[in-house]
């Protein structure tokens, strides 16, 4: 099959032997799982159980909000010992509303709903059911996928582009995922291709996995409408308008969808959560996670119920080999360093590495940029990073937003390449936010002035009213003595 | 436990500033080695005097800017500007040549401007042209190359005497550049063929035994240079290709027109600081153009100001003078050659929504 090129991109140190070859283990059930009420983008979902409620494996314990949301589901059966604030799992480490579970061990499931052929069953259904089993994109971004899925109903997608990249260094629970899963995986496609009506599906894997290639082949040999898809090694294969790019050669249009092109992705890992919601009614309760670094005393793959903290994940792995420089939850290129491993893990979170100084971008202070140009070769969006940092560092986020700084999707490739060291992602986010609370400020100040111009006019309708109103008073006061003298001379 | 919370790439793939100075230095080593055992002592005094002044000028300005030292002065940007300096003087100039250029190039080319990466001319070119202007007899001197280990090498006293003592005989073991020589002959009358006779032989500038700059001489040995510095991907090879590219395309055509006015292509890119100017000169990322079109249209700009300057204009060569004029139409460049935004046409508007009934 023709692939297509995108622009840039990096080759970073892989690191993905020590764990590419350790088997999924299910992590033993902590002695508490704070279950945050946001694991997806968008609304968070409200806490539905009572403190001392006794809940079941799989049972609602937050009912989505209005808005963009999703339910989220007990991963394990227990006893709801407080509904309350934990730490986020998320750069600012602000506090997040969380449900805590006492586990009884006993992992009962609740009644899930009778197995159907999902073949057999409407789009929208199949929609509704990955919904209400809180399925979100697992690659990270967490996207509620029900959505994703509807937008078949309301435009044609001709290719689903199921993402097995796994570009980021370190990981590998999609890569064991898919060798130990196949079929489930595919399945999944199925039942997604059957929900969007796309003709074909392209699952693409990164070359550095023919371990999970060669699975996926022999479990999607049935199905022709469903193709493998090797990949060249090059982060960020796993970026959606990347990846759609590298297979179907169309690029979408800047602040399109995907769907513009008739084209979706989602996450082996997302499919495979589809599989197990329809044709066996499991809601999302677990992932696979890996935990690694040069860190971790005994890397592994692990099975993990959401709500369970990071320190519970290294703690059975053996602790730290040494102290680690530092914690990140998902990858090295686009994870998030934690503070602290009280942290839960969430429906995105692919892993948890402790990475030692050796590893890490050296903390040393940014070098003056000498304009050598290597951000913008490696940009895949063909951006000149090194022209918005400048105006940013200048004050001048809307000249940067003039470079296309919205269009960056803040992939790192440009500071991992930077000779200066030159934190150019943290530049970016900080223009991002400012120029977002530009833009609700603007929005706000536009609503006061209409609040305002609205009270004005009714104020001047109201004297004017008052005025006409006492007027009419007048004349009628007038009238009625005119007549009064009229009869007062009549009589 | 507590780690400091810092943000993604956590990773990085460990280059350097140092490590790009480095490499360009490692790129020049062969041809800067050539011209000093070309050139002698006098030659190694010159760069070692520039260097150290300019240095001096670092230390200077980030002293008053309130800079931390310690990284900028071991960054190698500064020595490379001095070294690259010192490659494009005449090999015996007297010291305070060295001296007053690297000052100049650091403190007023560079530090005036805001320090690295700020300036928007070349650090070297514009002490070059300054040093030309201000002192044209002794930055026109071109010593006959007379080899380390040669009967008419000057031993290491003579070096010094020629580099600090103002050498009395000094007159009688220089000449002219090639590029000055065939300007001088035109002036009388003659024509290129009879001034390129006997005094330009291809080869020979091609390897380097003619009289030149300290180390623009090898034009062979500054190729390689250059080519391992595109390999190594520190430049690209739009700027490089732009501007040989052009020279030889304008010496060309006007070479057709009249060979008698016109020196040939080979000429043009054989001599003078062309090939240093081409691979170490206006790749200076600093002070050209950040997108790839861009560079290229700097680079073929370059190109077709060294052959104007050269043909027609006041001075045998124009290499100096063609790149500090496309550094000042850097900005412009910039504003109007942007790279293609992805999902963008090149104008910045979003593309047209396609559908493709299917993919292939």
């Amino acid at each position: 099959m023709r692939l297509f090129r995108f622009k840039g991109g990096v080759h970073p140190d892989e690191h993905k032997g020590p764990t590419s070859d350790l088997a999924v283990r299910p992590l033993p059930l902590p002695v508490r799982l704070h279950v945050p009420m946001q694991q997806h983008i968008g609304v968070p979902a409200k806490p539905s159980v009572k403190i001392g409620q006794r809940v079941l494996k799989g049972q609602v314990i937050g009912e989505p909000d209005v808005g963009l949301s999703v339910a989220v589901h007990a991963p394990t059966s227990g006893t709801v010992l407080a509904v309350d604030d934990v730490t986020a799992p998320h750069p600012s480490g602000l506090s997040t509303l969380a449900v805590v579970i006492e586990p009884d061990g006993e992992e009962r499931w609740c009644d899930v709903v009778v197995p159907i052929d999902p073949f057999q069953i409407e789009p929208e259904v199949i929609a509704g059911k990955v919904g209400a089993a809180g399925i979100v994109g697992m690659g990270g971004a967490a996207f509620p996928s029900a959505v994703k899925l509807n937008l078949g109903l309301s435009k044609p997608i001709h290719t689903l582009v199921i993402n097995g990249a796994e570009c980021e260094p370190y990981l590998t629970a999609d890569d064991r995922l898919m060798r130990e899963r196949a079929d489930g995986v595919i399945d999944g496609i199925r039942i997604m291709q059957h929900a969007l009506g796309a003709g074909t599906a392209h699952v693409a894997i990164e070359d550095n996995k023919p371990a999970a290639q060669k699975a996926m082949r022999a479990a999607a040999e049935p199905y022709p409408a469903i193709r493998i898809v090797g990949v060249p090694t090059r982060y960020p294969m796993g970026s959606e308008k990347q990846m759609i790019q590298t297979v179907t050669g169309l690029e979408v249009p800047a602040g399109q969808l995907s769907a513009a092109v008739g084209v979706l992705v989602h996450n082996v890992a997302t499919a495979y959560a589809v599989h197990q919601a329809i044709r066996f009614g499991r809601p999302l309760v677990s992932r696979i996670v890996t935990v690694s670094g040069g860190a971790i005393a005994a890397p592994a793959n692990l099975e993990v119920p959401f709500g369970t903290r990071v320190q519970d994940l290294i703690d059975h792995c053996g602790g730290y080999r040494e102290e680690p420089a530092r914690l990140v939850l998902g990858g090295p290129m686009m994870g998030v360093a934690l503070a602290h491993t009280d942290i839960p893990v969430v429906k995105g979170s692919n892993g948890v590495l402790a990475l030692t100084a050796d590893e890490i971008a050296n903390a040393r202070p940014p070098h003056a940029c000498i304009r050598c140009g290597q951000c913008s070769n490696v940009c895949p969006l063909g951006l000149l990073p090194l022209e918005m940092a400048a105006r940013i560092r200048a004050g001048k986020s809307e000249a940067a937003a003039d470079f296309g700084l919205a269009d960056c999707i803040g992939c790192g490739s440009c500071a991992y390449v930077c000779p200066a060291h030159i934190p150019l992602t943290q530049y970016f986010n900080f223009a991002k936010g400012e120029l977002a609370a530009k833009r609700e400020a603007k929005r706000k100040g536009e609503y006061t002035r209409q609040l305002a111009q609205a009270r004005r006019e009714r104020l001047e309708r109201e004297q004017r009213e008052k005025k006409e109103k006492m007027a009419a008073r007048k004349r009628a006061a007038a009238q009625k003595k005119a007549a009064e003298t009229q009869q007062e001379a009549g009589q | 436990m507590s780690v400091p919370v810092l943000t993604a790439p956590h990773a990085h793939a460990h280059a350097s500033v140092r490590g790009v100075m480095l490499t360009v230095w490692l790129a020049l080593l062969p041809a800067s080695t050539y011209g000093l055992w070309l050139f002698g002592w006098p030659a190694l005094n010159l760069l070692l005097v520039t260097c150290a002044f300019a240095l001096l000028g670092e230390a200077l300005s980030l002293r008053i800017a309130g800079r931390p030292l310690r990284p900028y002065l071991t960054d190698g940007s500064a020595l490379l500007t001095a070294w690259l300096l010192a490659m494009s003087l005449p090999p015996w100039a007297p010291w305070w040549i060295g001296a007053v250029g690297g000052l100049f190039a650091v403190v007023v080319g560079k530090h005036v401007f805001g320090g690295l990466g700020q300036n928007l001319f070349n650090p070297a070119m514009l002490a070059r042209v300054a040093l030309l202007i201000s002192f044209p007899l002794e930055m026109t001197q071109w010593a006959n190359p007379a080899p380390l280990g040669s009967a008419q090498a000057p031993g290491f006293m003579d070096g010094l005497l020629i580099t600090f003592g103002g050498h009395p005989a000094i007159d009688s073991v220089t000449g002219a550049s090639i590029l000055g020589h065939i300007k001088t002959e035109l002036s009388r009358g003659h024509e290129v063929a009879a001034a390129l006779a006997g005094n330009f032989d291809r080869l020979d500038a091609a390897v380097g035994g003619m009289r030149g700059s300290l180390a623009e001489t090898s034009a062979g040995l500054l190729l390689l240079g250059g080519l391992f510095l595109i390999a190594r991907r520190v430049i690209g090879w739009q700027i490089p290709l732009g501007l040989l590219g052009s020279v030889a395309l304008f010496s060309g055509i006007a070479h057709l027109v009249d060979p008698g006015r016109f020196a040939d292509p080979l000429v043009h890119l054989l001599s003078g600081g062309l090939m240093l100017g081409a691979f170490f000169i206006a790749t200076d990322p600093v002070g050209s153009p950040a997108s790839r079109l861009g560079q290229f249209l700097f680079g073929a700009g370059c190109g077709a100001l060294v052959f104007a300057i050269r043909t027609w204009g006041g001075y045998p060569e124009g290499v100096a003078f063609a790149v500090l004029l496309m550094n000042a139409a850097t900005p412009l460049i910039d504003h109007y050659v942007r790279p293609r935004i992805y999902g963008r046409r090149r104008d910045g508007a979003p593309l047209e929504v396609k559908r493709k009934g299917a993919s292939q």
